[in-house]
């Protein structure tokens, strides 16, 4: 089971926080919308960014974040 | 709004018995009872697939909604947001009753709290809402939006009373859709074909078509032909064969899939319509729509029109959607304008790339796509065009589209 | 041991309002996307919600200290609605107003996932009306209000939100710090 990170872009305004607390996972393109590193639609959050996750997941303004398990 | 078929293909949807439904039960027999697990069985040995564009195998789908606790409701796609389709405008007038028929088998067999056929604004309702009449427990929406209105999510939003544009993909439409239950939506040429395999059975649908993607389909066949209209043939069948009787003069190339798709050049008309074979051009059958381009348009400024639409169309709800779109649009335009700047292409490549899986929907990937595949197929156009001239109109700049 | 319940009633109600007034200001630094130097946009946001914390518990302290307190003759009613107290009803009021906005921006803030971005946004809007309420109720119950270094700190709180609100209102104010194409939602 691993966690992915899923971008709700209906509600992202592009504030860049995520990006600032994931910057291992996460830069923003040239509007500032966060962009994933790898080109994935969900990119696996490997344990040890688990925590900065939740943090980013929490703090996004417009709750554009969230966590889940998939298999 | 002309229809043929291609020699070697039955005539399967378009009996053209309109909303009689006298004619259309003499024409296809009795529409029979099926519980859900005979008509599982028999959707899934048909190899039957989406019509609508995603291609997705039908049986899969229609197990999902059949899974759950809640009853669900079957939602017929008629929505042909596309410029381009045409078939099922010209399947609602034609057999109306065919899909009324596989929404009912469906909704049937699902025990469906709902069944509704979800009309778009371009279409015209009056023969599918008369076919409906005499028929319990069917609606018949005619309904609103622009390209998007017809992806399944924004589908769904509209009919729970929303505005027409898509939903965050998290919750997908088979947990929770219309009324917050788990819902099937399936295109109306979809339905259709449901409601002849109810009939006739898996081994008549697999008499057509190829092993890997049975059956026939409507195509809508536009641009430089002279008798423009929708096609029924078999899947797998060749383009050329397919275009063939409509009339195609002076063709470049034929964008295969609509504004979404990508190109196929004159040179390989004979490529088969099929999943393995259009891969190489990057482009799928998707709804069936054949644009043909002909040698007197220049395809750069086609493709800028093109552009600057389907960025008019985005729902404007993602960043990179309602920004990326755009840009595009207008660096696809000045390399039709033929502006000497040797960087746009690589820049338009480059916004392309940004733009894919960043969006609710495929609205930005499928743009992405055309003006890929633009920039791909008229590679050596798109060279003279950078050096400030149009080998189409052999001037500086092109003429508009004819 | 009244004259300690009173200074203390007085004292959290100051540093709250001062607490709230830094975190309306973080919250317009916040929204406006410009990232703080050293605190960043998160360090940013981490303070705002730090910063309301922290003036909402004071509040909860203010009006604990104050209710103990024979001398503020509050009643257990006067702390929920407003405008029926016996000492100087109006401003008294405006605090249990203010009480109220806070308690109903504070648990719909802490529910915010659950509630979703519609909701918690609309609410969230009530903070401007929450601050001048508080400042209201501050410079007229207060009983330092006529004294000068309350009065200085009333300036210097007003002109921050009023410097802070001027930019948000402005047209520098921007998309988050970008040029974009507007988005068209319902959040």
């Amino acid at each position: 089971m691993t966690t992915r990170l899923h971008i709700d872009w209906t509600r992202c305004d592009g504030h860049g926080s995520c990006a600032e607390l994931l910057p291992e996972l996460l830069t923003v393109d040239d509007f500032g919308f966060p962009t994933v590193r790898t080109g994935d639609r969900d990119p696996v959050v490997p344990r040890r960014l688990e925590e900065a996750a939740l943090h980013a997941v929490r703090n996004c303004p417009l709750m554009a974040l969230r966590t889940y398990q998939a298999g | 709004m002309t229809t043929t078929t291609v020699p070697g293909s039955t005539r399967r949807l378009l009996g053209g018995v309109q909303s009689d439904v006298a004619r259309h039960e003499a024409a296809h027999g009795p529409l029979p009872h099926l519980s859900l697990h005979e008509l599982l069985e028999l959707v899934e040995a048909s190899g039957l697939t989406g019509r609508g564009g995603a291609g997705f195998p039908t049986s899969i789908k229609v197990r999902a909604v059949a899974s759950g606790v809640r009853r669900p409701v079957v939602v017929g796609n008629a929505m042909e947001g596309e410029p381009l389709s045409h078939k099922d405008a010209v399947l609602l007038d034609r057999s109306p009753h065919l899909v009324l028929d596989g929404l009912q088998v469906l909704a049937r067999a699902l025990r469906a709290r709902r069944a509704i056929l979800a009309v778009g604004p371009e279409l015209d309702p009056g023969p599918a809402q008369e076919a409906a009449r005499r028929r319990r427990g069917l609606e018949v929406a005619h309904l609103d939006g622009g390209f998007v209105s017809g992806q399944e999510t924004a589908l769904v939003n509209q009919l729970n009373g929303r505005r027409p544009v898509p939903r965050d993909p998290f919750t997908r439409v088979t947990e929770s859709g219309v009324d917050g239950r788990p819902t099937l939506v399936l295109n109306a040429e979809t339905l259709a074909q449901v409601a002849l395999i109810a009939r006739h059975g898996a081994d008549w649908f697999r008499s057509a078509g190829t092993a890997d993607d049975p059956g026939t389909s409507l195509f809508t066949v536009s641009g430089a032909v002279g008798r423009p209209g929708v096609v029924e043939a078999a899947r797998g069948s060749r383009l050329c064969d397919v275009l063939e009787a409509t009339e195609p003069r002076r063709t470049a190339a034929v964008l295969v899939g609509g504004y979404h798709g990508a190109w196929v050049p004159a040179t390989h008309l004979d490529v088969r319509l099929t999943r393995s074979d259009l891969t190489p051009w990057n482009a799928a059958v998707g709804a069936g729509v054949l644009h043909v381009l002909d040698d007197r348009t220049c395809p750069l400024r086609f493709a800028a029109e093109v552009a600057d639409y389907l960025a008019g169309e985005s729902a404007a709800q993602c960043g990179p959607c309602i920004n990326g779109l755009p840009q595009m649009a207008s660096d696809l335009h000045r390399i039709a304008a033929c502006v000497r700047d040797q960087r746009l292409p690589a820049a338009v490549a480059r916004m392309a790339a940004q733009v894919k899986g960043r969006g609710a929907c495929a609205h930005p990937d499928g743009t992405a796509r055309f003006v890929g595949s633009t920039l791909e197929v008229f590679r050596d156009h798109t060279a003279a065009h950078l050096q400030g001239w149009c080998p189409t109109t052999m001037r500086p700049t092109p003429r508009g589209v004819s | 041991m009244s004259a300690a319940f009173w200074a203390l009633g007085r004292g959290t109600g100051v540093v709250a309002l001062v607490l709230f007034t830094v975190s309306l200001v973080l919250g317009i630094v916040a929204r406006s996307g410009r990232p703080v130097p050293w605190l960043g946009r998160f360090g940013t946001s981490d303070l705002h919600r730090t910063a309301a914390l922290t003036g909402t518990g004071l509040v909860l302290a203010h009006v604990g200290t104050l209710y103990f307190d024979p001398y503020a003759q509050l009643r257990l009613v006067d702390v929920v609605f407003p405008f029926l107290g016996a000492y100087k009803p109006l401003w008294l009021g405006l605090g249990t107003l203010a009480l109220d906005l806070l308690g109903v921006i504070t648990i719909v803030s802490l529910l915010r996932h659950r509630v979703g971005p519609r909701v918690f946004k609309a609410v969230h809007w009530g903070t401007y009306a929450l601050w001048p309420v508080a400042l209201m109720h501050a410079l007229g119950n207060g009983t330092n209000a006529g004294s000068g270094w309350f009065r200085a700190l009333a300036v210097v709180c007003i002109s921050a939100v009023v410097t802070a609100v001027g930019w948000r209102l402005a047209p520098s104010y921007g998309d988050r710090g970008w040029e974009r194409n507007p988005r068209r939602t319902a959040v």
